[in-house]
């Protein structure tokens, strides 16, 4: 029993599983209940009371979702996970519990089209203010912060773009404004960048992308890195007052550095709702079980495809980080050494009218609102995922109107250039 | 001992080897922490005495609580602390008074003193601080998973199915050891800016 560190594959394929205990039963199975029985009624007063460790009711937790929870709270180096409905409630529950009405939060300008409407229109119905800065000027987000701020929000790799966020030096922020880091890992996935070592608080997943990763089920994921200290000034409530929804507990001194994951547990998800399905959390535990193989494959395809798209004469621009002429590309080297991700824009010189073409000449790329599946995929962000965005805030996103967004998938990369190469042509 | 990281084995070692434990600072109240772990610890098998004089008279789910460790008039293995950092000296002090005295002082969640622990070890007695006894056991077991936290364990072997009132082994294949690199960093850097 030496404490000897194992390999990211094999947390991939071991972390939170065991051989069911009753049967014996080796992959995880898909616990499909809504309740579990108690033991008697202390049993029960000791789990609703949060005494005891076990299981209630699927809105709280579930046997699946947990071993999906700790697999990824490992492969994050975080102390305690959360699994929710998708990424969506994942960004709601963390929000829910830093924030109170009129408080602010400082996000990046460069995120996903849904965050972006998610943050300025629903939150903005809560009183929970969103405040934009520049990732690619950090200096944007200090001159945002005021006693209000409750937290920064961050995308690791930027949907659409694929553009690299500088995690540390944010966090440096965060830190000194004493808010936590919260960073969307969806596009880079624990494979290719761990944003706690570098000094996120919360990381946050749509599981629906590449942990999940082959385009079949919705999740989302909340993990608590167990860095933040929740205590201090009696800025975050939710963790340390005594909590009218448990007879009076303070979970962060109850539950020390995962208090943040068990208050998105009993006080989000419990109270909100957005449970995820057992069945999607063992869809997704499958396909983490692959991810360092096709992550590692998504990159390397998509580095290729990225190479062949720069050099042809129909193409004016290609944004991925992994190019060595990158705006983004010393940023890739620090931060995603082994691939710079499978996400990123490229503009036609042929502006809107050749994207529209494009897409639709395009026979093994599939025409989607989706990233991060086996299957390569294309989309027009300005028409749809960024449609919402006025064209100022679609070019600041990296949405212009002749923007593409591939979304490279684990095929040969042969037959990926060469759909390309008859699309553009045709 | 390295305070700021506790290897798994430490940990392990003195939760399979410790059979009874004094709670100082046992609190009846059911929403505080002390309850929550002196449930937990006595329903997985732990010999449990609660400790706390204003409590003397009463008892905690069956256990008489005794007014301090001079009380108890038999050995104990292990002292677990209850209360903040700067209540920790004076019950360390007494502890040492004990003949024998206790294998293991244990300092709760949020509990350190440094100074305390040197003392004790000195003696050749085993100190944890800023550790949670059942959260521990739970992670160490993995019953602990069940909330979504990280054990830091892997196993591929099949466990019995737990049950109210039984020990589960602790004996999983850890990964890597104390706390998650970053957390114990961020516990570190608050324990030297106070
Ligand atoms: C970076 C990023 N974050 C969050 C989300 C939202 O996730 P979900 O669709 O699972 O709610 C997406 C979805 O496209 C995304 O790309």
């Amino acid at each position: 029993m030496s404490d000897r560190l194992p390999g990211f594959s094999t947390l991939a394929v071991h972390a939170g599983a065991q051989p069911d205990p009753t049967t014996g039963a080796r992959a995880t199975p898909i616990y499909q209940t809504t309740s579990f029985v108690f033991n008697d009624a202390d049993h029960a007063a000791s789990l609703f009371g949060l005494q005891a460790f076990g299981n209630i009711y699927t809105r709280i937790g579930n046997p699946t979702n947990a071993v999906l929870e700790e697999r990824v709270a490992a492969l994050e180096g975080g102390t305690a996970a959360l699994a929710v409905a998708s990424g969506h409630a994942a960004q709601v529950v963390v929000l829910q519990q830093l924030l109170q009405p009129g408080d602010e939060f400082i996000a990046a300008r460069k995120l996903y089209g849904g965050s972006i409407n998610q943050f300025t229109h629903a939150f903005k119905s809560f009183g929970w203010n969103v405040v934009w800065a520049d990732p690619d000027d950090i200096a944007s987000f200090e001159r945002a912060v005021t006693p209000r701020t409750k937290a920064i929000f961050i995308e690791s790799i930027a949907n659409p773009a694929g553009s690299i966020t500088d995690i540390e030096a944010i966090s440096t922020v965060a830190r000194k404004a004493g808010v936590p880091l919260i960073v969307d890992n969806t596009l880079a996935s624990p494979y290719l960048i761990r944003p706690i070592d570098h000094g996120a608080d919360i990381v946050v997943h749509s599981l629906t992308k590449f942990l999940g990763g082959h385009g079949n089920s919705l999740g989302g994921i909340i993990v608590d890195a167990g860095t933040f200290d929740w205590s201090t000034g009696g800025k975050y409530p939710m963790l340390s007052e005594p909590r009218p929804e448990y007879h009076g507990i303070r979970l962060q001194e109850t539950f020390g550095n995962f208090a943040f994951a068990i208050a998105c547990r009993v006080l989000g998800l419990r109270d909100l709702g957005p449970a995820l399905s057992p069945f999607n959390a063992f869809m997704i535990l499958t396909g983490i079980e692959t991810l360092p193989l096709r992550m590692q494959k998504h990159c390397d395809n998509a580095k290729a495809v990225a190479e062949f798209l720069a050099g042809h004469p129909a193409v004016a621009s290609v944004s991925y980080a992994g190019l060595a002429s990158d705006k983004y590309n010393q940023l890739a080297r620090k931060y995603a050494p082994k691939g710079a991700g499978a996400v990123f824009t490229f503009s036609l010189k042929g502006g809107y009218d050749a994207g529209v073409n494009l897409v639709s000449k395009l026979q093994l790329f599939s025409h989607l609102a989706n990233v991060g599946d086996t299957r390569s995929l294309v989309i027009h962000p300005a028409s749809t995922t960024h449609s919402q965005l006025d064209d100022a805030a679609k070019v600041k996103s990296g949405a212009g109107p002749d923007v593409v967004r591939l979304s490279i998938g684990i095929e040969d990369k042969e037959d990926l250039i060469a759909d390309l190469e008859q699309a553009l042509s045709a | 001992m390295n305070h700021d990281a506790y290897p798994d084995n430490y940990i392990r070692g003195i939760l399979n080897s410790v059979k009874s434990i004094a709670m100082v600072g046992a609190s009846p109240q059911n929403v505080r922490p002390s309850y929550f772990a002196f449930k937990y610890l006595a329903q997985r098998g732990y010999d449990m005495i609660p400790v706390n004089p204003g409590h003397v008279g009463k008892d905690l789910l069956g256990k008489p609580f005794v007014a301090s460790l001079s009380d108890i008039g038999r050995p104990i293995d292990m002292i677990d602390i209850f209360r903040n950092s700067s209540h920790i000296m004076p019950v360390v002090e007494e502890a040492l008074t004990l003949d024998p005295l206790p294998k293991v002082i244990w300092m709760q969640l949020g509990a350190r003193d440094d100074a305390a622990a040197m003392k004790a070890e000195s003696v050749g007695i085993k100190v944890v601080m800023n550790r949670c006894p059942k959260i521990e056991y739970g992670r160490l077991s993995s019953e602990i998973s069940w909330m979504g936290v990280n054990s830091r364990t892997l196993s591929s072997k099949r466990a019995p199915a737990p049950t109210q009132g039984m020990r589960l082994s602790l004996n999983r294949m850890s990964v890597g050891g104390g706390d998650t690199a970053a957390s114990d960093r961020a516990a570190k850097n608050k324990a030297e800016q106070s």
